[in-house]
């Protein structure tokens, strides 16, 4: 029973992963690595390896790969050209040469292991149990700087992806509009809801563009007064 | 199954995404053979966790999971920085990185 799920696993594995670098359209060559991810958690659920096939299955199928199409669906991910240099022969020739290797490898390695069905099974091992005893006492260190790479790279991906046209250029009327007098501690939103938006709301309720330098509207004025107050209060 | 087996499934799909990241030239693409590879080194991990027993490769497929979806998310913030400053999405387009 096992060896059947053992190839029915690993050849939907190994479909999918050639259909991650064969498909044409970036979306299906997504949905291929989907099927690759379920295929595989099965294969760690044949290796007793409960947690990790649960958590490939909810995080990677289902949290990264949402990224992915959400991203594809920004971008496009239209159609590629064919590669027509030489790497489009050398690199299959490059990883077939590398498959070999590594077989080579396999078969001569003398790991008493590799020709069992593995140690023997205690109770529980790879249960939710376990693998949490063991991250909150030996590998608690790995854990903490888990969390802190996660918080990293969530921060480092806002940076990279957010809009950078708003201040950047020189633009007279959004200077105007920033260097205006505000209360303390306020600020306009104008880089995040972009230019023209901006520009738009003030058209709608200033009746046009401040100019730089001109007598800020009324309710600016108030503003100021406000900003004054605000100013006096501190220390 | 021997755990050969499992051994051997694993070279082959890391083989296959070393050839999708050198004959792709979609940034998007690339990042999925990445994946690819991670996913090769977790299954070996987790085959030699069950030959020796001991949790400790599971641990370390799981930490691997964590630093895949780091990659994953900083790589996208990329790509769509690089899409929305109408640059074209093709490695081999993208020569300068001055921003």
């Amino acid at each position: 029973m096992s060896e059947v799920l053992f190839f029915l696993a690993a050849i939907a594995a190994i479909i999918g992963a050639v259909g991650v670098v064969t498909l044409r359209n970036a979306f299906y060559a997504v949905l291929a690595l989907v099927c690759h991810l379920v295929s595989l958690a099965a294969l760690f659920l044949l290796l007793r390896a409960e947690f990790v096939a649960a958590a490939q299955v909810v995080v990677y199928a289902g949290a990264v790969m949402v990224l992915y199409v959400f991203v594809v669906a920004y971008v496009g991910g239209g159609e590629e050209v064919a590669a027509g240099n030489g790497l489009r022969f050398l690199g299959p020739l490059f990883a077939l040469a590398l498959a070999i290797e590594l077989c080579i490898a396999l078969l001569g390695s003398a790991l008493s292991g590799i020709n069992s069905q593995g140690a023997h099974y205690v109770l529980g091992f790879g249960t939710p149990a376990h693998i949490g005893r063991l991250f909150l006492t030996d590998y608690l260190f790995a854990f903490e700087l888990a969390s802190l790479l996660l918080l990293v790279a969530a921060v480092g991906a806002i940076v990279l992806a957010r809009r950078r046209r708003g201040l950047e250029d020189e633009n007279p009327a959004l200077a105007a509009l920033i260097a205006q007098p505000r209360p303390a501690y306020t600020g306009t939103m104008a880089e995040g809801a972009g230019v023209r938006q901006v520009l738009q709301a003030l058209e709608e309720t200033h009746g046009g563009v401040i100019e730089l330098g001109a007598q800020p509207p009324k309710l600016a004025v108030g503003a100021e007064r406000s900003g004054d107050e605000a100013q006096e209060q501190l220390p | 199954m021997t755990l050969g087996w499992y051994l051997a499934v694993s070279a082959v799909i890391f083989c296959i995404g070393v050839g999708g990241v050198l004959v792709r030239r979609n940034p998007l693409v690339i990042l999925l053979c990445l994946e690819l590879m991670l996913n090769a080194g977790n299954l070996a991990l987790v085959t030699f966790a069950r030959m020796h027993g001991g949790e400790a490769g599971q641990i370390f497929a799981l930490i691997v999971m964590v630093v895949a979806a780091c990659e994953v998310t900083v790589g996208l913030g990329l790509i769509v920085a690089i899409s929305r400053g109408n640059l074209p999405v093709d490695v081999d387009k993208l020569h300068e990185l001055n921003g």
